[in-house]
């Protein structure tokens, strides 16, 4: 570039070491950054990448914080008790969506390049934005107990996963113990339901499920939808609940609604036992925000309660206690903590099981799309993993079930703190399940040129 | 030095009047074009086109929109996130009904839809102004918003209440869906919003776009001059609102590949409406380099320290990207009032005098 022979001896003696300087400057940025790609790269290759999409900014990020913890932190865990999984370790890597579809839509461009093993999007709004994307990408998703219900069609939807529980076996159980307490469903005839709920892809997925049911037992719905920007007031919806009088109140709401909604159920006088929130209604913020008028407010669950858990023992010896994690300690093992484990624990098991099924220590995306659809926590397998006694066998997950229907509780606010209240809950899988291949049949004919099933079907370890 | 004119003289009127009358910017935008349709689609990445390239240029184009409206004619609106709406959700019911018409020629005509929508809103224009007028749009956008949310007909009954995106084929290439790539993808956008900013530029240069000013300038002087008033309004809100429509049409198809109502929030409105602010009202420029500032550099925040190893916690990130953003916008109107479009022009004024300035 430099031409000292043309260029005056003047300028040139002036701008000479200038020029260096800036040139050594230069150098030295760009070789960090070069090692900084390097080193990324080569952590790239002797790990197993797990993006965790989580959100702990906006108005969800009160939902958002605790599950992000508890998923953060037993993966964390796992790196530093065993060294990972199978003697590799996990690169657990937190990108920031804020509960916002067109941030998680980034999130995924971002991530995918890295291979990772699987995604967990956690926002239905997201997830049904990357179902299209999974077949393509070739990565596995794992919405757990989230997302399209009809996605836990296996034989149409490959690459997507939400295990335990879809939404339609959610309300099962919630109408299985409605009927419990009324004495039998037919009795709900001629009454009223409420259902009060988040006005997205989320809030709206158990409605046809809902309407089918009223359908069959000749009850009548009311619909209270709750937008985004008056999640936090609400009161407009429960003075119509107020006027209505249902005689159940079914909730799927988020982040800010939930605890919102609690409490104006509670200003309002709404018998708090006959006011049931999904599991996604049911963190102990949500029953907090209520204070003891709360009390007797139902969720569903299907995790443990409590740290009375090896498995978590470990997380608070090996990552809380070290400091590793961003959770408060006094917010330690609450339920939505847990929820993220659980997730945790199937993202880990079928990593396990994918490592087992192609032989391979650093596993892809294919390898635990075979191993998502393989998954089987037995009773013994929980315990072994240090949760006994902490959820339900998922036993049903195969090539055409993604999902297993597994049952799930419920849970009763006690103004404190969250009780277990009943024994497991069975959904009624005979009504969810057609529904379900309906609903599937009906998205691949609506989205031209979906693709057919390719992948081939392992046996069940 | 750069901007040396030296020697480039003007022998027509059509040379003079050029939207580029120097040699460099003529070379300048040359280069830019090559880049974008040469360039990019050869060295960059899945993640440069589909989660940066794509997404800024339909801003961009959605950030034209309201500046003809906003910038030029001088009409204030709010409404512009449900205008991108009424395009997405037209483009999909005109698909979903006509499967066998080419999607292109769909995303171009819900454009239309979007702007008899748009001139619908505009109407009282005639009568209110400023703050008055952002309150009736306003209402534009709560009004659409539960439009898309209640009348499930524009979603085809769908359960979910979203909007998918089916596949479909130009010349036998997949260009919509998640089958289609990124490259071809972001190819029809350049192409799209090539040709429509060309097309705006012509219009704001020429008796439309100084008919517009003459309103926005004073529009008491306008009438006078013998510019009708309600046609002129209701003009700008139709082409505004059918750039827009066609952006929200892009939006969804092309990136997107599905969405719901929330993506069409006030927010959209807001981030539009500040893109224009900072860019530039008044100016094609502005708009890209406002969209530019809102859209990219979050993402470049967002991916930069943990390119270099910096080990930042995800929210801590997000959480600085806000502030720094925030920052930047208010050091911006700090440094330039009338956003970064003047700020160019001012170091192109300097530019051309460097490095002996008088």
């Amino acid at each position: 570039m430099q031409k000292p022979e043309v260029a005056p001896p003047g300028v040139n003696e002036g701008r000479n070491p200038m020029k260096a300087r800036h040139i050594l400057v230069g150098m030295t940025c760009a070789s960090l950054l070069g090692a900084a790609v390097l080193a990324s790269q080569a952590q790239a290759q002797d790990s197993i990448y797990v993006p965790l999409l989580t959100y702990r900014t906006g108005p969800y990020a009160g939902s958002g914080i605790p599950i992000a913890n508890g998923m953060h932190d037993y993966l964390a865990m796992l790196n530093e008790r065993d060294g990972g999984i199978g003697g590799v370790k996990l690169n657990v890597e937190e990108c920031e969506t804020g509960y916002d579809t067109k941030k998680g839509v980034e999130c995924w461009e971002s991530v995918k390049g890295k291979k990772p093993a699987v995604v967990n999007p956690y926002s239905t709004g997201i997830t049904l934005q990357i179902i299209p994307k999974a077949a393509v990408d070739k990565i596995p998703i794992l919405s757990m107990a989230y997302g399209l219900s009809a996605s836990a069609v296996g034989k149409d939807f490959p690459w997507v996963f939400n295990p335990p529980a879809t939404y339609w076996d959610g309300l099962s159980m919630v109408m299985r113990y409605i009927g419990g307490k009324e004495g039998g469903l037919e009795k709900l005839k001629g009454k009223t339901i409420g259902f009060i709920f988040l006005e997205s892809p989320y809030g709206r997925e158990p409605l046809p499920l809902l309407q089918q049911f009223a359908k069959d037992y000749g009850f009548t719905v009311k619909e209270y939808s709750v937008a985004g920007k008056e999640m936090q007031d609400q009161s407009a919806q429960w003075l119509s609940v107020r006027r209505d009088r249902p005689a159940w109140m079914i909730m799927w709401g988020w982040g800010a609604m939930n605890p919102t909604a609690v409490k104006r159920a509670a200003e309002n006088g709404y018998p708090m036992d006959h006011f049931i929130g999904i599991w996604w209604s049911g963190s102990d913020d949500d029953g907090r925000g209520g204070g003891q008028e709360a009390k007797g407010y139902l969720s569903l669950n299907f995790n443990g309660l409590g740290a009375n858990y090896p498995a978590l023992q470990d997380i608070k010896k090996h990552v809380v206690d070290k400091g590793k994690s961003q959770v408060e300690k006094d917010k330690f093992a609450e339920n939505f903590y847990n929820r993220g484990v659980y997730n945790s624990v199937l993202v880990a098991e079928a990593i396990r099981n994918a490592q087992k099924l192609s032989g391979k220590k650093v596993v892809t995306g294919e390898d635990v799309r075979r191993g998502l659809e393989t998954l089987n926590i037995s009773e013994a397998r929980w315990k072994e993993l240090g949760f006994a006694n902490f959820a339900a066998p998922i036993s049903g997950v195969n090539c055409t079930d993604h999902n297993g229907h597994a049952p799930a509780y419920m849970q009763q606010w006690d103004g404190a703190k969250w009780v277990k209240i009943s024994d497991w809950i069975q959904p009624m899988r005979d009504k969810v399940r057609p529904m379900l291949e309906e609903a599937a049949k009906e998205y691949v004919e609506k989205n031209t040129g979906w693709p057919k099933r390719t992948e081939a079907c392992d046996k069940s370890s | 030095m750069l901007y040396r004119e030296a020697g480039q003289f003007k022998t027509s009127y059509a040379t003079d009047q050029a939207v580029f009358p120097i040699l460099q910017d003529r070379i300048g935008i040359l280069i830019i074009l090559v880049i974008a349709f040469v360039g990019v689609p050869l060295i960059g990445n899945d993640f440069l086109t589909n989660a940066v390239m794509i997404p800024f240029l339909i801003f961009s184009l959605a950030a034209i929109g309201l500046n003809l409206l906003t910038g030029y004619t001088g009409l204030l609106s709010l409404g512009t996130g449900a205008f991108m709406g009424v395009g997405a959700y037209a483009c999909y019911k005109l698909t979903t009904l006509f499967p066998n018409v080419n999607i292109i020629i769909w995303v171009i005509a819900s454009g239309f839809f979007s702007a008899a929508v748009g001139v619908m809103f505009g109407l009282p224009s005639l009568r209110i102004k400023g703050f008055y007028l952002a309150i009736a749009t306003l209402a534009a956008q709560f009004f659409l918003e539960w439009c898309f949310i209640r009348i499930p007909w524009l979603y085809n009954y769908n359960v979910s209440a979203a909007i998918e995106v089916p596949q479909r084929e130009l010349f036998g290439i997949i260009i919509t869906g998640p089958r289609a790539s990124a490259e071809t993808r972001y190819l029809i956008v350049l192409t799209i919003v090539t040709v429509m900013t060309w097309m705006a530029s012509n219009i704001v240069h020429g008796r439309i776009g100084r008919m517009w000013m003459a309103v926005r300038d004073m529009d008491i002087a306008a009438e006078l001059m013998g510019i009708r008033l309600l046609p002129t309004k209701l003009l700008a809100f139709a082409v505004s609102s059918f750039y827009c429509g066609v952006a929200g049409a892009l939006l969804v198809f092309l990136w997107y590949g599905g969405a719901e109502s929330t993506v069409f929030s006030i927010n959209e409105s807001f981030t539009v409406l500040f893109m224009i602010i900072i860019g530039g009202l008044g100016s094609l420029l502005g708009s890209f380099l406002g969209a530019a500032l809102i859209y990219i550099l979050p993402i470049v925040l967002r991916f930069v320290p943990p390119k270099l190893g910096l080990p930042l916690h995800a929210a801590t990130v997000e959480h600085m990207t806000f502030m720094i953003t925030g920052a930047l916008i208010v050091f911006f109107l700090i440094a330039e009032p009338a956003g970064l479009a003047r700020l160019w022009q001012i170091g192109k004024q300097k530019l051309r005098v460097w490095p002996f300035p008088y």
